[in-house]
């Protein structure tokens, strides 16, 4: 007998189980529903975000120019003006916070993760910037009134930025944290196998390759200060001029910003203002959402922004020979 | 009796009173405890210089503990404890007054997994010679660790891609090249080919061959073929069961042929003729 034939024979004999699908089957009918429900409830959480993104492209693209990115701000009857000095305001208070909080996040985080992850300092500054995250943002407002509005006498960028760095300093040191515990230990072995202090350790092996991670958390700090009103509100307040005049710089003034801006004009009883309070809130919008997406990118392509600075580390090395 | 007349010869050959056999590290180790848990004891082995010492034994005997001890490397660990002394030349290690850090400086280490930092193959190399601070001629003693770990053909093209690009075998011949960069004078290898095919294994033993020459040889490995085959001098650990867990423990040191010839202990007879493992 031939090695088919027999094969054959032995199907013959076999009873085959029923392997087809059948939709028709009760498991088959619930496995079914529950995908298209989870699917359906997916798509209505995607919901809220679209429908404030399409209303603000609508109210607020009619009015999107070059004039509305640079003028000042109109006064109550005037036709026209923008909002170019709460951008200026909003990218100075958000650059001063990052200033205070980048360092300081990431210097903590380093002492978190690396020097002292059990011990009780480590414990209850984790358990603080825990609280810290969940802050009332009004709260950062009002104490950086009473600690630096207060004490300089006038409302300020640089109080602004205070508040804005205490609201990113939890943010910045949590991922930052968290970045620098996935660089794995065999490769801070190594390191201090080749006889690296502790310090160098961090400094030239975890930090360096955990910069992705904590670039994405800088990123996510700074599209959450940038929306922030209420901190603003006590601290920097707003204007309707320049914090740069007749090429000299004063921070030590009152400072306008996109999110007070949106604040006040939006309750004005003025088209004109009401329409740019439409366009400020698209322009602040698109802002975090690059920012976001930013972050989302670097965080993804690990692997690929390594080459990427390898690249360039490259190009300049040749450049210099 | 042919082959006990011939080991005993070997162990003529390496006894410490010959001129050709120096020690480089004397280990003494009474007691090892990782918090109250006795990880080793009793475990003292001289350490030639310029020779392969390998260390073999069932998982879980403290080999890899012993040999981390060497370099220090145990002491990131908070809540390792350890009597006993551990001379390099003469100096003990363990001196209140001696860094940690510098002793890592003069006896490397290769560990299992292939561990490359993350930048390119010439930084990974360079790594130690900048940290020392080296003011020569640095592609030049690049080039000289890459060419001994025999790396160098393969990579000399590509000195700039990220060290983490390369295949398991050669990523630890990378290891290997950032080790013997800075010259240390003793490496220590915990199980450097464990995570490597057969062919990636036999240039790094042949590699091991070629450094003997100027560098003293720890290897910790899990194959006793590969024990054979390389080491001058084989340390057998093995477990027993204490209050606080496993506990390992020396049972015999002696030139490697005598080992797996000519065993003194019986548990070393059981373990070489594969008896348990």
């Amino acid at each position: 007998m031939s090695y088919a034939q027999s094969a054959r024979v032995e199907t013959a004999e076999l009873q085959l189980p029923k392997l087809e699908r059948n939709l028709l089957q009760r498991r088959s009918l619930i496995s079914g529903l529950l995908s298209l429900g989870t699917w359906a409830i997916a798509i209505i959480s995607c919901v809220p975000l679209f429908s404030v993104l399409i209303m603000l492209i609508l109210r607020g693209g009619t009015r999107l120019s070059w004039e509305t990115l640079t003028a000042l701000p109109p006064t109550a009857f005037e036709l026209g003006g923008g909002f170019g000095n709460a951008i200026l305001g909003t990218v100075v208070m958000v650059g001063i916070g990052m200033l205070l909080s980048v360092p300081l996040g990431i210097l903590a985080a380093a002492f978190l993760s690396e020097f002292e992850p059990d011990s009780r300092i480590s414990q209850v500054a984790r358990f603080c910037a825990k609280t810290l995250t969940g802050l009332p943002s009004i709260l950062a407002g009002v104490f950086a009134y009473a600690a630096v509005v207060l004490i300089t006498g006038t409302y300020s960028a640089p109080a602004g930025g205070i508040a804005l760095s205490l609201l990113m300093i939890p943010t910045v040191m949590l991922t930052a944290e968290e970045a620098m515990k996935m660089v794995p230990q065999t490769m801070k072995d190594a390191a201090f196998g080749m006889g690296c202090t502790p310090s160098q350790v961090v400094w030239k092996v975890v930090l360096p390759t955990a910069m992705p991670g904590i670039i994405t958390g800088v990123m996510l700090a700074v599209a959450r200060a940038a929306g922030e009103t209420a901190p603003l509100l006590f601290t920097a307040l707003f204007s309707d001029y320049w914090l740069i005049q007749g090429g000299k710089v004063d921070l030590m003034q009152p400072t306008a910003s996109l999110a007070v801006l949106i604040y006040n004009f939006s309750g004005m009883p003025y088209e004109n203002q009401i329409e740019l309070a439409w366009t400020a809130s698209l322009v602040l919008v698109s802002l975090v959402l690059v920012l976001n997406v930013i972050s989302r990118m670097i965080s993804r392509r690990k692997e690929q922004m390594i080459t990427m600075l390898l690249i360039v580390k490259r190009v300049i090395r040749r450049r210099g020979a | 009796m042919e082959v006990t007349a011939q080991s005993q010869q070997a162990e003529a050959t390496h006894s410490p009173e010959d001129n050709g056999y120096k020690v480089a590290i004397t280990c003494k180790i009474q007691e090892l405890y990782y918090g109250d848990f006795l990880a080793v004891r009793d475990s003292d082995i001289d350490i030639g210089s310029r020779q392969i010492t390998g260390f073999i034994g069932p998982s879980g005997c403290g080999k890899s503990t012993v040999l981390r001890c060497i370099n220090r490397m145990n002491d990131l660990i908070r809540t390792f404890r350890f009597s006993g002394e551990l001379l390099f030349h003469g100096q003990d290690i363990y001196a209140p007054n001696i860094d940690p850090v510098a002793v890592r400086r003069y006896i490397g280490m290769v560990f299992q997994q292939p561990n490359p930092f993350a930048m390119s193959i010439y930084d990974n190399v360079a790594f130690g010679l900048r940290l020392n601070r080296y003011k020569g001629d640095m592609d030049e003693k690049v080039e000289h660790a890459l060419t001994r770990a025999g790396l160098w053909g393969e990579v000399k093209d590509k000195l700039t891609n990220g060290g983490l690009s390369l295949s398991g075998g050669q990523q630890q011949r990378l290891c290997i090249a950032r080790a013997i960069a800075t010259e240390p004078s003793v490496l220590l290898m915990d199980e450097p080919c464990s995570a490597l095919d057969p062919i990636a294994t036999r240039i790094i033993e042949e590699l091991m061959h070629e450094l003997k020459e100027k560098y003293t040889i720890v290897i910790v490995t899990h194959n006793m073929q590969q024990a054979m085959r390389v080491a001058d001098k084989t340390a057998f650990f093995s477990v027993e069961i204490s209050k606080g867990g496993r506990t390992g423990f020396l049972v015999e040191f002696g030139p490697t042929s005598r080992i797996f010839n000519d065993p003194q202990e019986e548990l070393t007879k059981e373990y070489v003729s594969g008896q348990f493992s």
